[in-house]
């Protein structure tokens, strides 16, 4: 469906762009809004470890709560970090600007429309994707998309850390395909690193086993599920708008079938 | 029922007495009369007063919540997104429809260009058009800088600055205009006042003077025929209708595709893929984060890519102010085509080769300038808009010639039915 739907912007708009600070490929992520179990794990994740520094401070509980089937009550009980926050309230986040100045360089942008800003959710789930150890960066980790990024790796203890490796990728030939030993039938190989890695198709990072509690189909999910909840707050209009746009279109097509007919009774009278 | 009909009567002739309703209803509705021939083209000009209902309608209703300041304007588009009734729709409705404003009208005017309809006696309609054209650009630019998103600001900022290239007066001029010495909220609450109050009040007047003139020497056709030219025995255009009903209710099918279209657009590609609602406007203003790449939105980029063609100094004034020179004359030398047709027949339909191939380079030449204005320019990309450029000038100064040395088609004395 969303192929369909870009395809059909490709044809509206042929000239459409999609800003990218780097060079790095972004993963394809389809959003499902539909999916509420993993609008509601993006938004617990989003509670727990991004709300700290960045908050949405243009949505508010409560409409998060109704949009994504969460009982007020467990709302509050289990999501609202900040006891004096009530359930009408924007989820802003309680640091300052002062303190974050001084502790990253910068202030954590606002997210409430980051998916938005970056034309989807593709962007920021490749960056929580493609965390890297990189010692000479102060905070010790580097970003694939977003080089010299100036936060930390807040899902480290999730995901664990990833390293920069060099992979055994099987050879190309002249004529495109994967090369094979004719007798082992194994493939024959070589070492690639780096971009061209990337251009291989192939991830250049790797977990390094055991720092962390997650396994990497299950934090590949929670990165899922967070850019998708931010997709959704992103506009969270935006099913209501792709519904009454459906009735609306109906209506319309509705409508003019006497809107023809009376048009040819007055085409008739024109000779 | 007879004496109901008697009462509606005897209020309308103690109206009629007073002010004369039923008189304009008929000089421009019911006994208006268009000539019958007119096709597919000619329905973007009524497009064009359903979408100026909708911006009007839409745009009163989102002043309700808009915050006209630096500080709350950003978060005031947010809290009218999310937080108010149908408020994302309003929204939606007066964004898409400030590109769909565009399109009609560019449809509109090149359908005047097809068929001459600036010519004589209708040189005036077209001059009034170019005015509502202009008034519409500047309420486009006014309007754009409201969301305050980064790319309002910056947009706002390089256009103001174009003030400042004229020699002399330009520093203060452009200060004068922002009301600071930067893009601030002092902008934004004059930009606000102008985008409202001034510029519709002028689109408003533009408009109705636009039809009064096109009403008192009736709509052009596709032959260039004139249809007053044959009347029947009650002094009615043979080949005309009432626009009333023929051409309201008779083209509500139309309106209803438009309006189909017009939807799909808003319901399920409100941003247009970055083309309509800019990416880097989902970000507040800020003075400090220039974004990637500063392109006006899609209507202004021929005139942008006009602008940034000019890059070499001459006279000793520099080349910015030579750009908006090239800017400014491209969009008023249209203004003079009445003046610069002298073919002796209206329609391309009678027209010679030489106008045939110089409307579609013209044409060709604008969605090329229209592209490269979306764009990081290079030596190669700045090369074409100058060629470009010339051809859209070559257009209208070289008409006077080409239209005169061209055989035309001789033209029928009657319209002719599809």
């Amino acid at each position: 469906m969303n192929r369909i739907r870009r395809y059909c912007i490709a044809l509206l708009f042929p000239f459409a762009a999609n800003a990218v600070e780097s060079n790095f490929p972004l993963y394809d992520m389809e959003p499902d809004l539909y999916d509420q179990a993993s609008l509601q794990r993006g938004a617990a994740t989003y509670m727990n470890y991004c709300l700290g520094c960045h908050s949405l401070g243009y949505q508010r509980y409560k409409r998060t709560a109704e949009d994504l089937g969460i009982p007020e009550r467990l709302m509050l009980e289990y999501l609202v970090q900040d006891p004096n926050a009530k359930i009408g309230d924007l989820i802003d986040s309680s640091i300052t600007d002062e303190n974050s100045k001084v502790w990253f360089g910068a202030s954590p942008p606002d997210l409430t429309l980051y998916t938005q800003l970056k034309g989807g959710p593709e962007y920021l789930y490749t960056y929580l994707m493609t965390f890297y150890k990189d010692d000479t960066r102060p905070l010790g980790v580097n970003n694939m998309v977003y080089e010299n990024v100036g936060m930390p790796h807040v899902l480290l203890e999730l995901q664990g850390i990833q390293e920069k490796v060099c992979k055994e990728v099987p050879q190309i030939a002249e004529n495109g395909g994967e090369m094979m030993d004719a007798l082992s039938q194994n493939y024959l190989t070589e070492e690639v690193c780096g971009m061209d890695l990337v251009d291989r198709g192939y991830s250049p990072l790797q977990v390094v086993e055991g720092t962390g509690s997650l396994s990497p189909d299950e934090y590949e999910q929670l990165a899922y599920d967070l850019s998708n909840f931010l997709y959704y707050v992103g506009e969270p209009t935006r099913l209501e708008r792709e519904r009454t746009g459906v009735f609306v279109l109906i209506f319309l097509a509705f409508f003019f079938v006497p809107a023809y007919l009376l048009a040819r009774e007055y085409k008739k009278e024109i000779h | 029922m007879a004496t109901l009909q008697q009462s509606f009567k005897n209020v309308m002739d103690w109206i009629d007495d007073r002010l004369p309703v039923t008189e304009a209803y008929e000089k421009h509705l019911s006994k208006y009369y268009a000539p019958k021939n007119l096709n597919i083209w000619y329905y973007f000009g009524i497009f064009s007063f359903v979408v100026l209902v909708n911006q009007l309608l839409t745009g009163i209703w989102l002043t309700m919540n808009y915050v006209p300041t630096g500080e709350g304007a950003f978060a005031s588009i947010e809290y009218i997104m999310r937080d108010v009734e149908y408020g994302w729709m309003l929204r939606y409705m007066h964004s898409t429809g400030a590109s769909a404003f565009f399109v009609v009208v560019y449809l509109h005017m090149f359908r005047g260009l097809i068929y001459g309809s600036y010519q004589k006696p209708r040189e005036l309609i077209w001059i009034l058009g170019m005015l509502v054209y202009v008034a519409l650009m500047a309420e486009g630019f006014f309007g754009y800088l409201l969301p305050w998103g980064n790319m309002s600001f910056w947009g706002a900022q390089v256009i103001v600055s174009l003030a400042s290239a004229i020699p002399m007066v330009g520093e203060d001029l452009a200060i004068w205009v922002r009301g600071d010495f930067n893009m601030s909220g002092v902008t934004l609450n004059r930009f606000f006042a102008l985008h409202v109050v001034l510029v519709p009040l002028f689109l408003l007047v533009l408009v109705v003077l636009h039809v009064l003139a096109l009403h008192e020497v009736g709509s052009n056709n596709p032959d260039g025929v004139d249809v007053k030219a044959n009347l029947d025995e009650e002094g009615r255009p043979v080949d005309g209708v009432p626009f009333h009903p023929y051409f309201t209710l008779g083209k509500l099918p139309g309106i209803i595709v438009f309006l189909g279209l017009f939807s799909a657009v808003m319901f399920f590609y409100p941003d247009g893929g970055g083309y309509l609602i800019e990416h880097p406007n989902y970000e507040p203003a800020d003075p400090l984060k220039t974004p990637e790449l500063i392109a006006p939105v899609w209507y202004y980029t021929p005139f942008y890519s006009m602008l940034r063609a000019a890059t070499f100094p001459l006279a000793g004034l520099d080349a910015k102010f030579w750009g908006l020179v090239v800017m400014a004359g491209a969009i008023v030398v249209p203004a003079v085509l009445p003046w610069l047709d002298k073919s002796p027949v209206k329609s391309i339909r009678y027209k010679g080769m030489g106008s045939k191939i110089m409307l579609a380079l013209f044409v060709i030449s604008f969605f090329i300038l229209g592209y490269l204005g979306t764009v990081h320019p290079t030596p190669g990309r700045t090369f074409l808009a100058q060629i470009c450029t010339g051809i859209y000038f070559a257009y209208f100064l070289l008409m006077p010639w080409y239209t005169r040395a061209e055989k035309t088609k001789p033209v029928p004395d009657r319209v002719t039915m599809p």
